[in-house]
């Protein structure tokens, strides 16, 4: 799977490297990956095995130190910031172990920020919000703050806040990691549903490899910055 | 972001704080009113002193005199040596009725009058006092002096009516109010030329032309005047009078009278040919920018002229840096404020660090971000722009009541001493707004510049 044109986004010898005090840190070294369009991805560690930070790069939200990461055709180091903002915005959608949902925003609202910042007219929203929130189960509490909701619930509502703006790559940072194994499970159906439903790319970091092997079509491990094994699943 | 969203979110981020971002907007309110009350107060002194000024006629007003009375006693008229100046006439011609018709004529003068203004007697209840009487125009009758009148003004300009000084109608009576309505005696000696023939003969030669004695008699008069208002002082009292006048009537009345006055004693020695001339005629201009243009017209007649032009000039100064340094008084507490804000916003960085992370991480750009804080703080400006308007025009009010119950107890006629006009009021918000976003510039680019990795992480 070498063909750029089939790959929703490739990691090219991508490297991140911190300065901590006088030692050097390696978070990501060296790493080459490519996730296929429509596939989905787990990029399994341990904790400390530089697979958010991987994570981070490929959805736009850190520069790496060295290598390229090339999605759709464009390489993100290259992008300007106000570039990368707009691949944000319009290309990938990401959710977070914490969820990450504005507390004093009601789910209705919460789901409509980045149709606001992708400058998404005000006469499309409504049908967009509603439309996401029923993809995800929580038409009905549309009008509920977080607070008000179950983990599960509020991880629905993430999910439907990262689809609103109909991106083709879903980055997902340990979903389930917040939640009982119930919850996680129903989770990762809605995930798995979202991929094969909408064809999209997913790319999630998860330190459990039981979930990785039976949601994940294939699975890269990494430790200590470096990438270990990258195999499809069976 | 649209505009509409950046605003919605800035308000809706605004709530959440409520008390802090309360606190925060009244501190700015209350510098802004600090510098909105400071103006007020310098505008509205501004406003009093000229109104004051202006009532008073001292700077809307040129005072003409012929040369000859002008000039010192015993000194020689100056040689015009330089032929680049064009030659004044050394002697005036007559200051008469000719001249003050073709005064009348000079662009932007609203009239022309002399001063008429003698010391007599008046009679009521049959007591006699000694007063000073002047004749006061139609125009003065726009005078704020007379807001206060007690009764009406003169009916018309042929008017046998006259209008008292506080303190000479508390000469003549307890209860000054009660005169009005009533009548009283004026006593005057009118002035009645020779005849020609009657004129001493010994005038001789050169001396002729400008001292064949216009000598005259003087006859007692009297004259029933009606009381019809009383006045606290006598407006538009000019300059070159003498003494103020406590009994006040028309001016045609007061001209038509040929009274004697002060100066009629010298035009007995200079002589004018047996006709009236003016010692002086007051030439009042539509407005003191005027009174240049009109000096220079009358002086090219002939006249000396005098006016406090410069006088204005250096009230404006003065008043420009009252202005300033009430400003930067107002300014200092809108300082602190200011603080206040940035204090605020900086807060609200390290609280909202999360949240803007997860603003970065759902598409917003720096900008997006650094346009929100700047949204939010231009909000408190704006809130505490108007708050303040209304607060500084309340202090003002405040200091208005204050200061007329103080001056009501010196017995002093109530004064507007705050002035709130729009463009202070607009100003004032505007103000409050740019300040804001000044104080919005640190945070905001603190926050623009937020790495969203480190934000997303932080608890």
């Amino acid at each position: 799977m070498n063909a750029s044109s089939d790959s929703a986004i490739r990691a090219d010898r991508v490297s991140r490297h911190y300065q901590m005090g006088s030692s050097l840190i390696r978070a990501v070294d060296d790493v080459t990956l490519i996730a296929a369009a429509g596939e989905f991805l787990a990029l399994l560690g341990t904790s400390g095995s530089g697979k958010s930070t991987l994570l981070n790069l490929m959805a736009g939200l850190d520069r790496p130190t060295s290598g390229s990461i090339i999605a759709q055709g464009r390489n993100l180091s290259e992008l300007s910031p106000v570039e990368l903002a707009q691949y944000r915005s319009r290309t990938v959608g990401m959710v977070f172990q914490s969820f990450n949902l504005l507390p004093k925003m009601t789910l209705e609202e919460n789901v409509e920020l980045p149709l606001r910042l992708a400058e998404v007219d005000r006469s499309e929203r409504p049908a967009r919000v509603r439309e996401s929130l029923e993809r995800v189960g929580l038409a009905k509490r549309a009008g509920h703050r977080p607070s008000e909701l179950s983990g599960g619930e509020q991880q629905r509502a993430a999910l439907a806040r990262a689809l609103v703006n109909q991106p083709t790559i879903l980055f997902a940072d340990e979903p389930t990691g917040n939640l009982d194994s119930a919850t996680g499970e129903s989770i990762m159906h809605l995930v798995k549903e979202i991929q094969q439903s909408l064809g999209m790319t997913i790319v999630m970091v998860t330190h459990e490899r039981p979930l990785a092997d039976r949601f994940a079509d294939r699975i890269a491990a990494l430790a200590d910055g470096k990438l270990v094994s990258d195999r499809v699943t069976a | 972001m649209k505009a509409r969203d950046l605003g919605e979110l800035a308000i809706r981020n605004l709530r959440e704080a409520l008390l802090r971002n309360s606190l925060t907007t009244l501190g700015i309110a209350v510098g802004v009113a600090s510098l909105v009350a400071m103006l007020s107060l310098g505008v509205g002194l501004q406003e009093l002193a000229s109104k004051r000024l202006s009532n008073s006629g001292l700077f809307d007003t040129v005072i003409v005199m012929s040369r000859s009375a002008s000039r010192g006693f015993g000194r020689a008229p100056e040689p015009h040596n330089d032929p680049a100046n064009k030659p004044a006439p050394r002697v005036s011609p007559p200051l008469d009725d000719v001249a003050r018709q073709a005064m009348q004529k000079i662009p932007n003068v609203v009239e022309v009058y002399p001063q008429v203004r003698f010391p007599t007697e008046v009679r009521f209840g049959g007591a006699p006092y000694a007063t000073m009487v002047a004749g006061i125009p139609e125009s003065a009758q726009e005078n704020g002096a007379f807001d206060g009148i007690d009764g009406k003004f003169f009916s018309g300009a042929n008017a046998n009516e006259a209008i008292l000084q506080i303190e000479f109608a508390k000469d003549l009576s307890e209860q000054p109010s009660s005169l009005v309505g009533k009548d009283l005696v004026l006593r005057y000696a009118e002035r009645q030329a020779l005849a020609p023939e009657a004129r001493s003969t010994e005038t001789t030669g050169a001396a002729a032309s400008d001292a064949a004695g216009g000598g005259f008699s003087v006859v007692p008069r009297d004259m029933n005047l009606r009381i019809v208002g009383i006045v606290d002082t006598e407006p538009a009292a000019g300059f070159g009078g003498i003494g103020s006048g406590r009994v006040l009537i028309p001016l045609d009345v007061a001209e038509k009278l040929r009274a004697t006055q002060l100066n009629d004693l010298r035009d007995v020695v200079r002589g004018t040919n047996g006709k009236t001339t003016y010692a002086s005629l007051t030439i009042r201009a539509k407005s003191p920018s005027q009174v240049e243009k009109i000096e220079t017209a009358v002086k090219d007649m002939g006249f000396s002229t005098f006016s406090l032009l410069d006088a204005t000039r250096n009230l404006r100064i003065f008043f420009t840096i009252f202005d300033l340094l009430l400003a930067i008084f107002g300014s200092l507490a809108l300082a602190v404020s200011t603080l206040g804000m940035v204090n605020t916003l900086v807060m609200a960085i390290l609280e909202r660090r999360r949240e803007i992370g997860v603003l970065k991480a759902l598409g917003a750009a720096d900008r997006d971000v650094k346009q929100l804080f700047f949204a939010e703080a231009g909000v408190m400006g704006l809130a505490g722009g108007i708050l303040g308007v209304g607060m500084g025009w309340l202090i003002g009010r405040a200091v208005t009541w204050g200061t007329n119950v103080y001056l009501r107890r010196q017995n002093l006629p109530s004064a507007h001493v705050f002035s709130v006009p729009l463009w202070l009021v607009l100003g004032g918000i505007i103000f409050s707004i740019v300040v804001s976003l000044v104080a919005g510039l640190y945070p905001a680019s603190r926050a623009a510049r937020l790495n969203p990795v480190e934000a997303l992480r932080y608890e």
